[in-house]
């Protein structure tokens, strides 16, 4: 049967993580809900509020990129400029070298998977060890992260507990204290003897040069804490004009990621050490990435570039809470994933113009969003665009035969008529696939074809005189 | 190498230039971000330790109740900053062993580590961390009992204000209670990287 990668994919999940999947975007979900409208006098007012802002920041992004960078460079930071993916990890390539350096602790950043840093030190003879718990579960499993915020919602602790085994951690014990503890004591000394540590950027603020970093676990305050050179991945849409936006997003970001505050740490880097300080980076180089984010902002779906990354949109979808993450084939999953993976491809666009597909349109991503995306409206224009672009279409039935049907009265009766077979033939001996598909769990409604036209030709009869 | 500064710029420019007009930077009253209620006619000292309870954080108001506290959970060796150390060696009694310099190669010798906060946030229960003021990064991070002495003057209302008064600072790190994760099913365990109990000292 012919359809849609997504349906393919999900069709063969296994039930254990569906499960766990939709339980917890569920819990989530829930949590955040509660905790914003407790709390705020306006939470409404307050994500439109924050899409404001970033909107700005977006139509802005020729005055605040290079106020960001003279304002990074006053504070001692280096700037860097990477047009593409490949153009990135060669200036993280050529810092690393020009230090002698060759292990690398790398902590929150979605832009390193996005031009495959990792493959790419690698080749080239570097270590880049993932300290994210979950980051480095999904790297000694040669995995991909299938959630934004929770990057092995999608694995359970018995199979942690083997790769751990396996690893050399330790004797199978699949306890979660257990396996953080010996996370904890075999990546603390990975950092210690790290050159280099790397993070992405949350938020950076115009206005200061400041980057706003935020972690539950504290491996990116570790990586600055223990390396004596700092590389910051940040995409150019992660741009806010001042410090005092960030207050804003800052508490949305954590209520709507995991439902807290603020998520434990917020790091607020705006250079090198203090020259005080005996720990931390006495260099500091930040990369603004572009990698087909101008192609995004000169298209009719620039919205997408207020997204700060929560995953509230990912916890909501009853799509993804069926297909699970990998099921978008992409570093961006869920929603925003159907929106920016097939955007980022640029001229590959037609590869992943299926996801905008992936869609009820139900509209909740958009009602959750902190930064107010309208994402479905977004998935329209894109299922608009592949449509114009002539992209194949595996699964949706043809609408032609229907057309030309519908366009002649006489083979509309005939149609309406011949329906009538439906009721007593068993539907499996008709080969049409669509109906073979939507009869294999269910069954098909009583035919009742050519009602609505009888209806109207009896409403058409003038009504007796004795009503009048 | 190439550096791509300005073919980027004017694809941004290029990509802008269309637009008839630009999203407006929109004018709000921080007081938008602000808990309803919570800090009304508060004593902040004490809305931050029930605020810090609450993400299993301990807020603590005397240096005999924190050798307390380490000594019930077996906590005989740490770090102390040495500008702190004159004022709480007196309580620390025998059986301590207590180090001014943080020597990195015996990261896990440290079992905690007492440093000064530069501040904190009663709404959210949060330390505030300056790069100035605190000794050693590591030693603030690494050992399993993180102690922040936070003077009772350096607390913030809510997190707008903290925001207002980042400063220039070029390291600054807001802790609102232990390290932890959910990766593992979602279940919560602290202590993953940084402190598995973060305390903090409030001192006149």
């Amino acid at each position: 049967m012919s359809a849609q990668a997504i349906d393919r994919f999900a069709a063969t999940l296994p039930a254990e993580t569906r499960a766990s999947v939709y339980q917890s975007t569920k819990t989530t979900h829930e949590k955040r809900t509660r905790l914003l409208f407790d709390q705020f006098p306006d939470p409404d007012r307050l994500r439109t509020l924050a899409g404001e802002i970033k909107q700005h920041a977006i139509e802005n992004l020729d005055t605040y990129l290079p106020q960001a960078e003279a304002r990074l460079r006053a504070n001692g930071a280096q700037v860097h400029w990477a047009g593409t993916a490949e153009a990135a990890c060669a200036h993280v390539l050529r810092i690393m070298r020009e230090r002698g350096a060759t292990k690398m602790v790398k902590a929150k950043t979605m832009v390193s998977e996005e031009i495959e840093l990792a493959d790419y030190l690698g080749r080239h003879g570097m270590e880049a060890l993932e300290t994210d718990l979950g980051e480095f579960i999904i790297q000694i499993d040669h995995d991909h992260p299938s959630h934004i915020v929770r990057p092995i919602i999608h694995k359970n602790r018995r199979e942690i507990a083997t790769s751990f085994e396996r690893e050399g951690l330790g004797a199978y014990n699949d306890d979660p204290a257990t396996i953080t503890r010996r996370a904890r004591h075999h990546l603390r000394h990975k950092y210690l003897a790290a050159d280099v540590g790397l993070t992405g950027a949350n938020f950076l603020s115009a206005e200061s040069g400041r980057i706003a970093l935020v972690t539950n676990e504290g491996n990116s305050r570790f990586s600055v804490a223990a390396t004596r050179c700092h590389i910051v991945l940040v995409g150019i849409e992660k741009i806010v004009p001042r410090d005092r936006d960030l207050g804003i997003l800052l508490n949305l970001l954590g209520r709507s990621a995991t439902a807290q505050d603020l998520t434990v740490y917020t790091e607020f880097i705006s250079g090198p050490r203090d020259p005080a300080q005996p720990d931390g980076p006495e260099e500091m180089h930040v990369i603004f990435v572009d990698n087909g984010r101008t192609e995004v902002l000169a298209g009719e779906c620039r919205e997408i570039l207020r997204c700060i990354r929560c995953g509230a949109c990912l916890n909501v979808c009853p799509i993804y809470r069926q297909a699970s993450g990998h099921a978008y084939r992409s570093v961006y999953p869920g929603p925003v994933g159907a929106v920016l993976s097939p955007l980022l491809l640029k001229e590959n666009f037609p590869q992943k113009a299926d996801l905008p597909k992936a869609s009820s349109l139900c509209g909740a991503c958009h009602e959750v969003c902190p930064v107010n995306i309208p994402i479905p409206d977004l998935l329209l224009r894109l299922r608009a665009r592949a449509k114009e672009e002539n992209v194949p279409s595996p699964g949706t039935p043809p609408m032609a035969p229907w057309a030309l049907l519908a366009s002649q009265p006489t083979a509309w009766r005939a149609a309406l008529v011949a329906g009538r077979a439906l009721n007593v033939l068993p539907t499996r001996l008709i080969p049409v696939p669509a109906l073979q598909a939507w009869t294999a769990s269910r069954e098909l409604p009583a035919w009742r074809g050519g009602e609505f036209r009888r209806w109207l030709k009896a409403r058409r009869r003038p009504a007796p005189p004795a009503a009048r | 190498m190439t550096d791509d500064r300005e073919s980027i710029l004017s694809r941004v420019r290029g990509a802008l230039a269309p637009l008839h007009e630009r999203a407006p930077l929109p004018t709000y009253d921080s007081e938008i971000a602000v808990l309803r209620g919570l800090l009304a006619g508060r004593d902040l000292a004490e809305l931050l330790a029930e605020r810090m309870r609450r993400v299993n954080g301990l807020a603590l108001t005397s240096p005999a109740a924190v050798v307390a506290h380490l000594r019930a959970g077996g906590h005989r060796h740490g770090y102390c900053d040495p500008a702190l150390w004159p004022d709480l060696a007196p309580h620390f009694a025998d059986g301590f062993t207590v180090e001014t310099s943080f020597d990195r190669t015996r990261v896990d010798d440290y079992a905690f580590g007492i440093t000064r906060a530069a501040g904190a946030i009663a709404e959210s229960g949060t330390i505030i961390l300056h790069d100035r003021t605190t000794a050693s990064r590591l030693a603030a991070l690494a050992p399993w009992v993180h102690i922040a002495v936070v003077s009772r003057a350096d607390i913030f209302g809510d997190v707008t204000q903290a925001v207002a008064a980042l400063g220039d600072d070029r390291n600054v790190v807001w802790c609102t209670g232990p390290s932890k994760t959910a990766d593992v099913e979602g279940i919560l365990i602290e202590g993953v990287h940084g402190p598995g109990e973060q305390l903090a000292l409030i001192v006149p």
